[in-house]
């Protein structure tokens, strides 16, 4: 059982929760994640751990609902509990000090981008932020990439906030003013939009990382519902990843893969909806 | 008794095909008390008793036996308890045509001893009964940490328990059991009545269960030691599914047994949408393999409503490694048997889906290193059957998590843990048996190597400088 601290909604559908995870807060580094089954019923779910605090031994995690075991999850309140959560997992961002770094999130992206771009940090990098969203409303964590970032650009499809456009144009004007000097771009955040990056650092002679989300079981390596294709090889996520060198990376295969359920998911929500299921005793 | 009676097996009660194929409760129904008891009058008590040279555990079958034909099941399962403290799930699941009772004497007849029935019968009766807790043993004050919670774990731990050691089990998912729980199917193993009531039974014999836990990444092996644990049993088990690697594996509805199998079984899929986890429920199902895991993934794929499901394997019937019982069973409930065919592509269509796997057709050549005859591709002779759901069950490696987490510790080329006959690997403290040492292979073996381990750990712990020098 795991107390659930805060909760507080960043933007429409998108929930922080800080919640007491004292093994794995002690233990978690940048680029991790924790798997999560939030009531008896639940499916296990992974989500990236957004920061930590060991002294209190709590994790903070960003969740957007999309399905059943997320609207379970968000609905559960501050004082009451998660069932299970189980971390850290995947292997940890490879940081070191490798010059210029940009770190790109798009839309719940961030979330994952955060961390990682705060490890760069601290680890000697100039780091460069992009964040988008749809929208004004679906940026997230904007206060906390300003504080840490030495740049910051953020963009909105519809221009209703920063820059108007997608962050991948942004990146394109910041490559151009640099003449590519970047050493790494970082990106996070919808499959098509981690593919328009690959595509243009590739160009660009630019090593990406991106870090993956495909459906994942168990997230110890024994199932192999995560897999996706690198470099022609199969990988699995949860414990080779979550991040890879997005040049390798099969895209298309992921984003087929990621639509499986599709289906089913909404029956599930809808089963969900209509009668929340019974909360875990407190 | 007769010469017939002799020389003719008690048939076990079943429930029909035609109905359990479309839930997942028991298939056997296990033996009366007059069944079990006629069954046991046909044991001719030998002197030799080459039934129990033929148990991994060295169980005293003919002495339990006779217990039960003299009336007294529950004595019968403490007497297996000596030896094997798992009955209720060693009657169900060991390959015991291949051990025990292969070796019976009424073996030459056609009709060795039903010894895994009496097994399961006997537990059944000591279950009803009520189980009896041991006394507790006096607190040695001596910590020992065992990770996983499948029967070589479970052994280990119950075994140290008994001898007064403060024992935690670490276990990587949400319930204990292993493969017994998220592998072995509800049909086959009940999860409440026989999985969680042994883990019951430990429980009140003093064992933790720290669940949800991941050694290697949680908690590392050394931080244990940090922790003032004095010895470590490793029993985590072999994982890691292997794949075909063809084209097509990657289309959607494409499984590894394991996904397939833990969707089902510890996710509980098959109540979809009460429970979320959901699962691709095929019409048409390949499962890939021949193994007990093949089988077990053939018959879930008839109860999550498939129409047809092909079990497609490369060799001939003879050398399928499933326990017999599940072969027939599988074959009663309407799984196609193709034989001497190995997949080469599978075919998807715009949207990613499976829709057929294409197979090499095989014939058998020379035996090879396990002594089974090798299958070799017949030249330009193919098959292809259309499918919807593709379950590969073609065998299972060790995690290499705790190998990589854990520095100093030997492992094979095959990715498994090395040890000697003490179970004792190349680390201090450090002990390992079950599947991560043996690669994939039975319970009864993981509960031998967890009791034997357990006994030298407690040879370790009383003398460390002695067993490391
Ligand atoms: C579907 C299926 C059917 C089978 N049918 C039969 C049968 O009929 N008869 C038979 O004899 N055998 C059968 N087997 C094989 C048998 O189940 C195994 O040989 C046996 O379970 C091995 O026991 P174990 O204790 O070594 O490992 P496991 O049962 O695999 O248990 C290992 C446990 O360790 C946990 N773990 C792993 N890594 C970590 C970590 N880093 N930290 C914490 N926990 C960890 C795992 O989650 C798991 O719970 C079957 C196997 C499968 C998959
Ligand atoms: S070999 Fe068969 S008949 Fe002889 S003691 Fe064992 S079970 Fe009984
Ligand atoms: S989530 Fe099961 S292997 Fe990665």
């Amino acid at each position: 059982m795991h107390n659930v601290v805060s909760r507080d909604e960043i933007a429409p559908s998108v929930v922080r929760m800080v919640v007491e995870a004292p093994a794995v807060a002690s233990k978690r580094l940048p680029g991790q994640f924790v798997v999560v089954r939030p009531l008896e019923v639940s499916e296990r779910i992974p989500l990236t751990i957004v920061d930590s605090e060991p002294a209190s031994g709590t994790i903070t995690l960003i969740v957007q609902v999309v399905g059943a075991t997320t609207r379970e999850l968000t609905s559960i309140q501050p004082g009451e509990n998660i069932l299970d959560v189980v971390g850290p997992l995947g292997r940890p961002t490879h940081i070191e000090k490798f010059g210029r770094v940009v770190s790109i999130g798009g839309g719940v992206g961030t979330a994952v981008a955060f961390p990682i771009a705060k490890g760069m940090k601290e680890a000697g990098n100039e780091v460069w932020g992009v964040i988008g969203g749809r929208s004004r409303d679906f940026v997230i964590l904007e206060d906390e990439m300003r504080s840490l970032c030495d740049r910051l650009v953020v963009t909105t499809d519809d221009g209703s906030y920063g820059v108007k456009g997608f962050v991948t144009d942004a990146l394109r004007r910041l490559i151009e003013e640099t003449s590519g000097a970047i050493d790494l771009v970082l990106a996070v955040g919808p499959l098509p939009m981690m593919k328009a990056v690959s595509a243009l650092t590739r160009e660009h002679g630019i090593h990406t990382v991106v870090s993956l989300n495909p459906i994942m079981v168990d997230g110890t390596g024994m199932c192999g519902g995560c897999r996706v294709e690198v470099g022609g090889e199969i990988k699995f996520a949860c414990v080779d990843g979550p991040e890879f060198d997005a040049h390798l990376v099969d895209f298309d295969n992921l984003a087929k893969r990621l639509r499986a359920y599709h289906d089913m998911e909404q029956q599930a929500d809808h089963q969900c909806k209509i009668g929340l299921a019974t909360r875990n005793k407190q | 008794m007769a010469k017939q009676e002799r020389f003719k097996r008690t048939p076990m009660p079943e429930r029909a095909p035609e109905e359990r194929r479309n839930d997942f409760m028991e298939v056997p129904l296990g033996y009366s008390t007059e069944l079990a008891v006629a069954e046991a009058s046909r044991c001719l008590q030998c002197k030799n008793s080459p039934c129990v040279a033929g148990c991994p555990v060295e169980i005293d079958i003919p002495g339990f036996i006779k217990l039960i034909r003299d009336g007294d099941p529950v004595a019968a399962a403490r007497h297996i308890k000596l030896t094997n403290t798992l009955p209720a799930i060693c009657g169900r699941v060991c390959p015991q045509e291949t051990q025990c009772e292969a070796v019976c004497v009424l073996a030459k007849k056609g009709a060795p001893i039903a010894i895994g029935n009496l097994e399961r019968f006997a537990a059944s009766m000591e279950a009803a009964a009520g189980v009896e807790t041991p006394p507790a043993a006096e607190p040695n004050g001596h910590k020992v940490a065992v990770v996983g919670s499948g029967p070589a774990g479970l052994t280990c731990a119950g075994e140290l328990a008994r001898r007064g050691y403060d024992v935690t089990i670490y276990e990587a998912f949400h319930v204990p059991g292993g493969v017994l729980v998220y592998g072995i199917p509800e049909f086959r193993l009940p999860k409440d009545e026989v999985v969680a009531a042994e883990v019951d039974f430990l429980r009140k014999l003093g064992v933790r269960f720290v669940l949800n836990t991941v050694i290697g990444r949680t908690v590392t092996i050394d931080e244990l030691f940090d922790r003032g644990v004095e010895a470590v049993f490793v029993g985590s088990g072999a994982g890691a599914p292997m794949f075909l690697d063809i084209p097509g594996e990657n289309a959607i509805g494409v499984y590894s047994a394991n996904e397939y199998l833990t969707r089902t079984n510890l996710m509980k899929a098959y109540r979809f949408p009460k429970f979320r986890t959901p699962i691709a429920r095929g019409k048409r199902v390949a499962v890939i393999g021949g193994g007990n895991v093949a089988m077990d993934s053939a018959r879930t794929a008839l109860r999550l409503g498939a129409d047809t499901v092909l079990l497609l394997y490369r060799r001939s019937e003879k050398e399928l490694p499933a326990r017999l019982a599940e072969i027939h069973h599988a074959r009663e409930e309407g799984v196609e048997f193709h034989l001497l065919v190995s997949p080469t592509r599978i075919l998807e269509d715009a949207e990613g889906r499976v829709t057929a796997i294409e197979c090499q057709k095989m014939e058998l050549g020379e035996p090879d290193d396990s002594g089974r005859r090798r299958p070799v591709p017949i030249d330009g002779a193919f098959e292809t059957f259309d499918v919807d759901l593709i379950v590969v069950a073609i065998g299972n490696r060790p995690n290499p998590l705790i190998p990589q987490t854990t520095d100093g510790l030997k492992i094979s080329r095959w990715g498994t843990i090395e040890v000697d006959d003490k179970f004792r690997t190349s680390r201090q403290g450090i002990f390992a048996g079950g599947d991560i040492v043996t690669g994939a292979a039975t319970v009864i073996e993981a509960m031998g190597a967890g009791r034997t381990a357990a006994r030298s750990i407690d040879e370790y712990v009383n003398d460390p400088e002695h067993l490391w020098k």
